[in-house]
């Protein structure tokens, strides 16, 4: 099972954090600020996965890939194989790309929400589910589609920029 | 509408306000931040539930990526939950997966929304509420959810059943009863021919599995042998690196009996190794580690790329060519293999450079130290090691060094020679890591000192001026040595004078030293010099006879050296005690000194003491021992030693158990086997590379090392006993989780599914029943794998994962079950594999439910 997915930038500000077991959110900042740690200090040709275990606790290991400003962050345990891991990250980043247009970094800072029903569309509760980015996408728009059909019954924009807007 | 509120709410900072605030950074961000969650937690009070909804967005969203605690906002999420809009429901569920936990007070109150959502028409809601319950399942939860799972289990939509089955998992662990009626629904799942529905429910299986049964449940031999084939086939055909990858880890691992598959994963492994892409570098390294275990050939085949690759820049794959270099070592090539290694080791950056010294110091120091032969070899390495820059390894060198000289009398000789190389030079002084090093070698050279060429120079080496600079512990050890040292030095020159009377040789002494401690000194030596003279005297190898000239130089300098410590406040001047002062002092209860030791006589009788040849480790310490119990009473000093000796002896012969040996009598022989595997084969390709020649030779069995000397005897002591490691008692959820399942299976058994007792009949029933709920499903599994009618189908659909236990039993004799399923990421989907592998636990046959055929 997957235990956590992040990105997070070369600087080592978070991007996105997600973990698929119970931790407090101290304990988050800690393993983030670790594996950044290590992560900086990689060099850039050499293979992509790192012990986790003095880390994340005993049986998992670390995928990660560079791309641009962001790194990309998997940890798993031994019932994945790294390589497959190694796809789903590409599969992740396809999907972003596809629904952010040429994503960058503020794309992912800027969408919350969005970012997060991609990443759940993909992997639920730790499980792989999904692992083509077209279908991800499709239940993505649809999810949007269905967000923006529920707050469509309000004629007043209840935000300070809904408000301006109008 | 009420003024302040609608006001409130007009001016309600969305999610994107408050990102685009915080990247300003006009007021700071972490005032900023107070701010903004202070108005958090006034719009999160407000009966709207819109501006609600918001709120708790914004405050999962500061919780995720800035890490501010949430859990006053339980209440109000569960608020918003309530609401019918879907984006509300969104942003609900999202701060619960983010906020609560198993031990949330208020979980129980989520269990209608849950129940609600899940009964939902919406997929996307249901899905929602899945994924919540997955994670924050408790058994409350599970229990009174269970029939909505069940009812989704079989839903007509794809994208709910998936997850619908991912979630069973969570929902069986926290509430095993719900197994009773889940089970079946999941099994049919299996019958599904979506690939992506069975993917999941494999993967259900593989977890169930792996967390509970791992340990008992034997494996269907027969399986493997199925499977085989089919594997190898795709590892010959598939074009899918992750899919070969993924077929290679279950060859090695599991399939390793099969010498034809394991030659054909190694094949592919090779091109791993020599393919550009570091990554395929480092896990083709990983899998040849695996198969070395085993199949030392297999590495023999590939120790060039091995070895080029303890250069590579990769830190990961150094070290795992390090590890696979290590594997090949043997008796024949320790020396020269460690030799190129520690060069390596000076050419590389630190922490690889400490790696290397640390696995050459395990592999031979490993089952005392089995592979070395030369032991002086050996121990000059490890003064050379102490030597090297960046060397961190202080501490293990000195366990060794001492470990060794104790261990291996015939190297003592060459150890002081190295114990004198690393005192002499006073650069190391300044080195703390090498404290530890150095505290070893002059303890060495005062124990030993009568195996050294030149005590003098010994001396002179542990009295250097730059000996103030080391911690007091260490210190405190170079003086007891140099003592150590002067008193061989002036036994020595008695010996070979003679004319020296022992009165006249007083006069040396400087005044500095205080007189009592000279006299016990001499009292020692005056002892031991009838026991040990003709032995020490043989063993003298001074080149630099010891005259009263030198003897005149050793006193002054030790004045020298000592003569400040005397008046420092460290050191305590050892004074004579009277006897009155003695009997001031109040002996502690119990502890009767003046007893009539005529009551040992039933104990010991009559014993001669053991000759002076006996082993020399026991026998100075004993005497002095003798000696210090015996300052107490004064008069019987003569009589005590012989005594106390003989009583010892006596001691010794009745309760031997306790003692360390007397003799040597755990002799490892001089011919033992060869510590390489007899397996090993392989020809010797030649190449510029000298470790990789070194390594070939390690490959031929049995022939009889030809050593210049025979191999010193390595004694050894009575090691205590390890505890064995106790055997992990299986948690009683996974009990009541594997009861209930039985019970599926079985029906009518009368088997409690929250016994928590795991006895012996219980657990091999268990395995029984165990290995049937996986016959069955390896069954069906194995009818997906064969030959079968539609089940070629099912062959192309499925998926192959695999899994590893993840608690191992220290028991060398068992394998781990391990279930293999593969999931391939890009879309490439082919064969379904699965592989297990053999326990040595034989196989009860029982019946197999109906259901499950």
């Amino acid at each position: 099972m997957i235990k956590a997915v992040m990105v997070m930038n070369t600087q080592g500000k978070t991007r996105l954090a997600k973990f698929y077991e119970y931790l407090p959110v101290e304990k988050q900042q800690e393993l983030i600020r670790g594996i950044f740690a290590v992560l900086c200090s990689r060099a850039e040709n050499v293979s992509n996965f790192i012990d986790a275990e003095s880390i994340f606790g005993p049986d998992s290991r670390l995928v990660y890939k560079h791309f641009a400003t962001l790194y990309f962050v998997f940890v798993f345990d031994s019932s994945e194989n790294e390589l497959a891991v190694l796809d789903l990250i590409q599969v992740f980043v396809e999907t972003l790309d596809k629904c952010f247009q040429n994503v960058c970094e503020l794309d992912i800072v800027f969408n919350y929400s969005k970012v997060h029903t991609i990443l759940d569309e993909m992997i639920f509760g730790g499980q792989v589910v999904e692992t083509s980015s077209s279908e991800i996408m499709k239940a993505v728009e649809e999810i949007s589609k269905l967000e923006a059909a529920s707050n469509a019954i309000t004629l007043i924009p209840k935000s300070a920029s809904g408000w301006r807007s109008r | 509408m009420s003024g302040p509120s609608l006001m409130d709410s007009l001016f309600q900072r969305s999610l994107e306000d408050l990102i685009k605030g915080l990247r300003q950074q006009l007021i700071g961000e972490q005032a900023f931040i107070s701010k903004s969650l202070e108005e958090i937690r006034k719009e999160i009070k407000s009966t709207d539930l819109s501006t609600k909804s918001t709120a708790l967005l914004k405050l999962s969203y500061l919780s995720n990526l800035h890490f501010h605690d949430m859990s006053f906002a339980v209440f109000p999420a569960l608020e918003v939950l309530s609401s019918p809009r879907f984006s509300h429901k969104k942003i609900a569920y999202h701060a619960i997966l983010l906020s609560f936990h198993d031990s949330t007070p208020i979980l129980l109150l989520i269990t209608n929304h849950l129940r609600k959502d899940l009964n939902s028409t919406n997929e996307f809601e249901v899905s929602l509420a899945l994924q919540c319950l997955s994670r924050i399942a408790n058994v409350d939860l599970a229990r009174d959810l269970t029939p909505e799972v069940f009812t989704l289990l079989s839903s007509n939509k794809l994208y709910v059943r998936k997850r619908a089955v991912a979630v069973v998992l969570r929902v069986f662990e926290k509430y095993p009863d719900s197994v009773r009626v889940c089970f079946k629904r999941l099994v049919e799942n299996l019958e599904n021919s979506d690939p992506q529905i069975l993917s999941a429910v494999v993967g259900v299986f593989s977890e169930l599995v792996l967390k509970i049964f791992s340990k008992l449940a034997p494996l269907e031999p027969r399986l493997a042998k199925r499977v085989v084939e089919p594997i190898c086939d795709l590892m010959r055909n598939t074009g899918a690196t992750s899919l070969l990858f993924e077929c290679i880890r279950t060859v090695v691992t599991s399939l390793s009996e099969y010498e034809s598959a394991v030659r054909l994963a190694v094949g592919k492994v090779r091109g791993f190794l020599v393919d550009e892409d570091p990554n395929l570098k480092y896990l083709g390294l990983q899998a040849l580690r695996i198969v070395a275990e085993k199949h030392l050939w297999a590495v023999a085949e590939n120790k060039e790329v091995v070895i080029k690759s303890l250069s590579d820049a990769d830190p990961n794959i150094k070290i795992e060519s390090l590890r696979l270099v290590m594997a090949m070592v043997s008796e024949h090539n320790v020396s020269e293999m460690s030799r190129v290694l520690v060069n390596y080791a000076l050419k590389s950056d630190p922490v690889f450079c400490n790696e290397i010294l640390g696995s050459i110091l395990s592999t031979c120091s490993r089952n005392l130290y089995e592979i070395i032969v030369d032991f002086d070899w050996y121990v000059s390495l490890l003064g050379e090691m102490s030597r090297i820059p960046h060397c961190q390894m202080g501490d293990e060198i000195e366990n060794q060094l001492i470990d060794i000289g104790l261990r291996v009398k015939d190297v003592r000789p060459e150890l002081v020679h190295v114990a004198r190389d690393l005192l002499i030079d006073p650069a190391l002084l300044g080195n703390s890591f090498l404290h530890g090093v150095l505290s070893a070698a002059a303890w060495e050279s005062g124990e030993y000192v009568e195996f050294s060429r030149n005590p003098l120079e010994l001396m002179e080496a542990l009295l250097q001026p730059r000996t103030n600079l080391l911690p007091p512990s260490i210190r405190a050890i170079y003086i007891q040595s140099a003592f150590k040292v002067l008193v061989f030095c002036l036994h020595t020159c008695i010996m070979q004078g003679e004319s020296i009377a022992p009165s006249a040789s007083l006069d040396y002494l400087p005044s500095g030293v205080s007189a009592s401690a000279s006299y016990e000194l001499f009292d020692d030596f005056s002892v031991e010099n009838g026991a040990d003279a003709t032995v020490v005297h043989g063993q003298t190898r001074a080149s630099a006879p010891i005259t009263e000239e030198s003897i005149v130089d050793l006193l002054n300098l030790v004045e020298l050296a000592f003569g400040p410590l005397l008046g420092s406040h460290d050191v305590e001047e050892l004074g004579p005690v009277s006897l009155s002062a003695q009997g001031k002092v109040c002996l502690p209860n119990g502890l009767v000194l003046k007893e009539n030791l005529s009551d040992l006589e039933m104990i010991c009788g009559d014993i001669e003491p053991s000759s002076s040849n006996s082993f020399s480790f026991g026998n100075p310490n004993e005497e002095k021992d003798g000696l210090s119990f015996s300052s107490l009473q004064i008069k019987e000093d003569s009589e005590q030693p012989h005594e106390s000796t003989s009583l010892l002896a006596e001691h010794r012969k009745r309760h031997g158990l306790y003692y360390l040996p007397l003799r040597k009598s755990e002799i490892i022989s001089n011919d033992y086997p060869p510590a390489n595997d007899p397996t090993l084969q392989g020809d010797i390709n030649d190449n510029a590379d000298h470790l990789v020649k070194l390594t070939a030779e390690s490959l031929v069995p049995k022939r009889k090392p030809n050593h210049s000397k025979p191999r010193p005897v390595v004694v050894k002591l009575d090691e205590v006993n390890e505890k064995p490691v106790a055997m992990k008692q299986p948690e009683s959820r996974d009990n009541s989780l594997s009861g209930a399942v039985r019970e599926v299976l079985f029906g009518s058994e009368d088997i409690l599914p929250t016994s928590s007792q795991s006895n012996l009949s219980n657990s091999s029933k268990r395995k029984g029943k165990e290995k049937q709920h996986t016959d069955p499903h390896v069954e069906s599994k194995e009818s997906a794998v064969g030959d079968g009618n539609s089940s070629s189908r099912r062959r192309s659909q499925g998926k192959e994962r695999r899994q590893r236990s993840p608690r191992k039993k220290n028991d060398e004799e068992r394998k781990d079950t391990v279930q293999k399923e593969k999931k391939n990421r890009s879309g490439r989907h082919k064969s379904i594999q699965r592989a297990e592998e053999p326990l040595k636990v034989p196989a009860q046959t029982s019946v197999i439910p109906d259901f499950l055929l």
